[in-house]
Formats: C-alpha cells, structure tokens, sequence
C-alpha cells in the first residue's frame, strides 16, 4: 500500500462518495454548534422541511456572547438573548445535548470538546468556527466552516470537500525556560504569514511538539487557522492516550484498549510525503509578540518593529503602514517597555489549566501594576472549578486581577467585555485584528507567561525577566 | 442561490492584502438570526466615524463606488473568521465578484455558497487592474464564467481558475445541499459499514 500521511489516512476512512470532477462527500464524525453561527442552518432545514440526521453526533454550547461576570448572568443585549433562545430552542426540537448557559460542563465550544472526551484521535470534526483547528491536537481531521456547511452537515452529517495539500511543520529541538506552545506558533505566524499555509493540512512533528502536553499541542493547533491553514494536525501518542483515559465520552474498558490499538496506527508512515515543508528551530525561540494588525505580524519580544522597507510589495506596505497607524507603534523600534491598558488571559488558544497555572506562577507574591485592569477568563466551567481548588483563583485575586466565568469574552468583544478605543492590550488570545478586542483597541498576542508578565510591570515584559529574578 | 453567468461593472478597488473577516463585518454585528440586511454593516469600522456619520475618505463611500459588483482586493482576502456573514454582508451591499490574488479557504468556500464570485489573478495581471480602477474609476470590467475570463482594458485579456464543481452551480444557480442530499443512500451504507 502507498505510504500515507496522517492526514491521508484520516482523510480516506471518512471518504463516502468521490465521483469525477466533483468533490468528496465526507462524512463528519463530530458535528460542534454554538449560537452564533447556527440559527440560520437551522432556519434553512426548516425552510426545506429537512431534520437534523445525526443528533446523537452533534453537541452544542453557548460561548461567543456570554456573559463573564460573576453571579450576573445578564446577557449584554436582547439580540444576544434571541440569539441564545434560539440555540436553545433548536437544541431542544431536535434533540441535541446542549451545554448551556448554567451548565456545570458549560465552557468555550474547544475547550469542552477535549475536556468531554468527545474528541478523539482520527475523529473528522467540524463546526462554524475557524479555531476548530484546535481538536487536530489529538489527532483528528478538524475544521472550520461556514453556516451554509453547517446546515449541510445537519441535514447529511456529511460535507463536500476538495482534498487539501499538506504541510509538514517540524518543529525541532526544544522550548527553552520562559518559551511555550504560544510562542511556536506565533513564531510559525510571522515566518509564513496569515496566508502562509492556504489550502494546506499542517501536520506538526518534531521533538519540540512532541515535548509538548496536550494542552499546549491544541494551543498550537488551535492557531493554524492564523497561518491559513485548513487544519493542523498531530500524531495521537502516549501522551493523548494518557489525556483522554477516563473523561467522560471515550470508550471504557475492552472497547478503550481496542481504540487505543486502532489509533496507534493514526501516523504518518515513513515513506509518505507532504507536499510542503516548513522547518523551526525551538532551541533558538524567545517569547514572541505581535506588533500590528494580523497574526503574522509578530517578532521575538527582544527584537524590534521592522522598517517599511522590509516589506517587498506595495499591497504588503500598504497593510504595514495601515497596521502602523492603527497601533500606533514606531516602526525599527522595540515593543518591551510600551505601556499597557488591559491584560487579557483567556480564549481557546490560551484558557486551559496550564495556562492558568503559567499565569498564576507570575502573579504569585506579586501585584498587577496600577492602572492595569487584568481579566483572567478560564475556557471552561471544569477548569474554573479546578483552578479554584488548587487556589489558582486566590493568586489572580490577590495580585488584583479580575476572575470571571468561562466564554470567548475579550477575545472577539460580543459579551461586554472590551477594550475601549486607544487602549494598548497584552491578550493571550488569537488574533490583533483591527477592532477585534473593541472597536479602536490594540492587541499584543503573547503567551500567558508574557501577558501576565505585563500585567505586572505595567509595560510589554519579557516574562524571563521575572522568572529568573 | 442566484446564477453567474457573465458580469459586466465598475470596480471598487480596495488595497492592502490580508483584509480579514473581521474588517469585512465586525463580531458586534454578528448576534443576529437572519442572513439579510449586513450590507450597511459591511467594513463598518472603516466606513463610518464615532457618530455613524460616513467617512468620505473610505472608498466605498465615494460616489464613483456606487453600484458597483466588483471588488478588487489584495492577496488573501478574507483571512481570518469562518462568519459567513461576510459573504452575506458583501452580497447585500451589491457584490457579485472580488478580484484577487488569493482568498482565504474557507471565506472562498462561503462565498461560492452565496453566488459570490471569487476572481484569482496572477499579481500582474491585478497590479494592471487596479491601477487601471484607480485612474479611471468608470472603468468597466467584464467577468465571464463560463469562459473563465476577466477582459476590459485593451488588450488586457486574463483568465481565472475555478473548481468544475462550483462553476457547475453558479452557471446554474444550484444549491449545493441538493446535491449532497441525493446521496442519502451511500450515507446510510457508509454508516452502517461502521458499526
């Protein structure tokens, strides 16, 4: 047999129909919703009398417009109230398990999937959200789409697709201290770019990534999508199997030791090929940061903005010199030092417990500087309830941080949470487009380490500085 | 969804590249539960100030962009979100095409589902278009699908790639979900060879 990459492999068991000229009819193992881009797929089935096939393989959570705030659970508006009735209202007609606003397992769409143990190695996964990216962590063919394919795979837990190339991303050698998962993949960011990886399945390899937890493997994942890529990809191992043993939707006893088999054979084989390569250097990585208005704009948090005429293009220039002045930083000039307004820790890129626990081991003993208003948003009603056992909510507090319920919050600013116009942010989310965090903010995309870093000092900080101190 | 056939229009150029998403529709406009009327909404944050008031210095809001169908755009257009309110959005505000030199994956799958036409040309081809637009903004450019051509300057003659499958839809106005909808049996084979 011809030797296959992981992506092949995936790809190929989940082939229902190829005919010529036409792109594949691929079943869909994980179907996730959420209110935001569901309710007109669902309005579609209704216009055509369709139902929802698979029920049973379609989960759904309330995350994007969802309040943060502790005991007031006042949702912003009366469209994001609709909006949420709605979700409810088609989960209930059709009968699709919904982790609701409330619910103990309640959390971002992401981060419950992995923490639920509905994802699984060789899984295809899809829902109406680019950072579906992040369940390739474990193995699994997991993507992004639009409303019209959510109603497709509603209707036919099936959605056409034209196969992807691949994109091989080793990343070799490993992290130094103060380096994380976060600063791979925004390092991976600034040497392709935003478009670096269209039309492409990343399979990261290397030691680095296979050094990394699985939390830190779904914050590089998660992100992949910022490099335009259609999904990423990572070989399940030891350390997946050890993850997903026991949480609640994998297989239990005879039936987990046969998938655990099955999955093993979930690599890529030896011979197989990648259409592209991309080779990284972890050993030579510091924390990284972004400087503009895309992913892809970002550098080692040492080193400087560039220069406009580091930029080849006039269409590249163009969008430099626009990122410029929306930032309003000094081109040829360092970040470290530049004060900031806000602090956001959070997101599905960076909310997991070990994010947390980075964060927190900053804070310790220390106080976030005056003027800075921190907010810590954990990714999911279990991880809120984790870190308040291990004390992690006492650490923000004390530091003066706020500690708020699980949502996307700050990261796309539809709950209330927002920068207001003019305010610099440190955010440990994923992306610095203009206006993402609120109409007029500025986003500096770090890792945990270097957010909670800059909370503390008040200006973008090198988290070494702290932790070697 | 409507047909594509042949487009004839003047063309809003629009430069910079990586215009994502977010830029396209903003996330505050996306609590809604209906696909029509994003068009006012559409690069909210670029066209309007503070009071709502339109910014004239914002191309679309110069009288020479008025009805037009084409946007031309800069490499990898639509990065960014999923939202297919960005599709929707451009569409409401009269959009039938976007020239480029590269669209974002799955902003390009959206688009297609919305009789959006997404135009990829080679960067010198675009560098010819955009000046052209940008001299003379009544400039009129003609896209034909079935032919796969972009003509309208002189001589200037360039063709585009599109999926067999796609092209198929648009010229014929063909849901995509009725086609998948037909291999209902397969689906249920495939399912039961499964379990």
């Amino acid at each position: 047999m011809k030797p296959r990459t992981l992506f092949e492999k995936v790809w190929d068991a989940h082939v229902v129909a190829q005919e010529p000229d036409r792109p594949a009819v691929l079943y869909v193992d994980l179907h996730l919703i959420h209110e935001v881009t569901s309710p007109q797929a669902f309005t579609g089935l209704r216009e055509r009398g369709l139902g929802v096939r698979r029920p049973d393989l379609t989960v759904a959570t309330m995350d994007h417009s969802t309040p943060t705030l502790p005991k007031a659970l006042a949702v912003i508006d009366d469209q994001a109230k609709a909006q949420l009735r709605m979700l409810e209202q088609n989960c209930e007609e059709f009968g699709i398990e919904l982790f609701g606003l409330g619910s103990q397992y309640n959390g971002i769409v992401h981060v419950i999937g992995p923490e639920r143990g509905f994802t699984q190695p060789g899984k295809t996964i899809v829902c109406g959200d680019s950072h579906t990216s992040t369940h390739g962590a474990f193995g699994a063919l997991a993507f992004g789409i639009g409303t019209s394919e959510v109603e497709h795979v509603l209707a036919t837990q099936c959605l056409l697709q034209r196969k992807p190339k691949t994109l091989e991303v080793r990343v070799e050698g490993q992290l130094l201290p103060g380096v994380t998962a976060k600063d791979i993949i925004l390092a991976l960011c600034a040497q392709i770019g935003t478009g670096g990886a269209t039309g492409h399945v990343i399979e990261y390899t290397g030691a680095a990534i296979r050094g990394l937890d699985m939390e830190g493997r779904m914050t590089v994942c998660n992100m992949s999508i910022e490099a335009g890529a259609r999904a990423g990809m990572i070989a399940p191992d030891d350390t997946t199997f050890e993850y997903l043993q026991g949480r609640d939707r994998v297989p239990k006893g005879a039936d987990w030791d046969a998938a655990v088999e099955r999955w093993r054979a979930l690599k890529t084989d030896v011979r197989a090929k990648y259409d592209e390569r991309v080779v990284i250097d972890a050993n030579e990585l510091e924390p990284m940061i972004t400087y503009g208005t895309n992913p892809g704009m970002g550098m080692g948090i040492s080193g400087s903005v560039p220069s406009l005429d580091s930029f080849g293009e006039s269409s590249q220039q163009v969008a430099f010199e626009k990122a410029m002045l929306y930032m309003d930083v000094e081109p040829g000039k360092p970040l470290l030092g530049k004060k900031v307004d806000v602090v956001f820790i959070g997101s599905c890129t960076n909310s997991r417990i070990g994010d947390l626990r980075l964060a927190a081991s900053v804070f310790s003993g220390r106080k976030v500087a005056d003027g800075v208003r921190t907010l810590v948003v954990p990714g999911s009603h279990d991880i809120k309830v984790q870190a308040e056992s291990e004390g992690l909510d006492r650490v923000f507090k004390d530091a003066g941080a706020e500690w708020r319920e699980p949502g996307c919050s700050m990261c796309i600013a539809m709950n209330g949470d927002n920068l207001e116009p003019g305010q610099y942010a440190v955010s440990t989310s994923n992306r610095n487009f203009e206006g993402r965090q609120g109409k007029g903010g500025r986003t500096f995309l770090a890792s945990p380490l270097t957010a909670a870093a800059s909370a503390v000092t008040g200006k973008v900080t090198d988290p070494r500085s702290l932790l070697l101190s | 969804m409507a047909k594509f056939t042949t487009l004839t229009s003047h063309a809003v150029p629009l430069t910079a590249d990586n215009v994502d998403t977010d830029q396209i529709i903003p996330a505050r406009f996306l609590k809604v539960t209906e696909k029509h009327g994003l068009g006012d909404s559409l690069f909210s944050d670029w066209r309007y100030h503070e009071d709502g008031s339109p910014r004239e210095d914002f191309v679309l809001n110069q009288p020479e962009s008025q009805g037009a169908q084409i946007l031309i755009a800069g490499h990898n257009f639509g990065s960014g979100s999923s939202r297919e309110h960005a599709p929707w959005a451009l569409v409401s505000w009269g959009f039938r095409a976007i020239i480029a030199t590269g669209f974002a994956d799955i902003f390009k799958s959206n688009a297609l589902k919305n009789g959006l036409l997404p135009v990829e040309v080679t960067p010198a081809v675009h560098k010819e278009l955009m000046q052209a637009v940008q001299l003379d903004r009544g400039t009129k450019i003609t896209i034909d699908l079935p032919t796969q051509s972009v003509t309208g300057l002189g001589s200037l003659e360039a063709t585009f790639p599109i999926d067999d499958f796609s092209k198929h839809c648009l010229l014929n106005g063909i849901d995509q979900l009725g086609y998948l909808l037909a291999f209902d049996d397969q689906i249920t084979k495939y399912e039961q060879q499964r379990t």
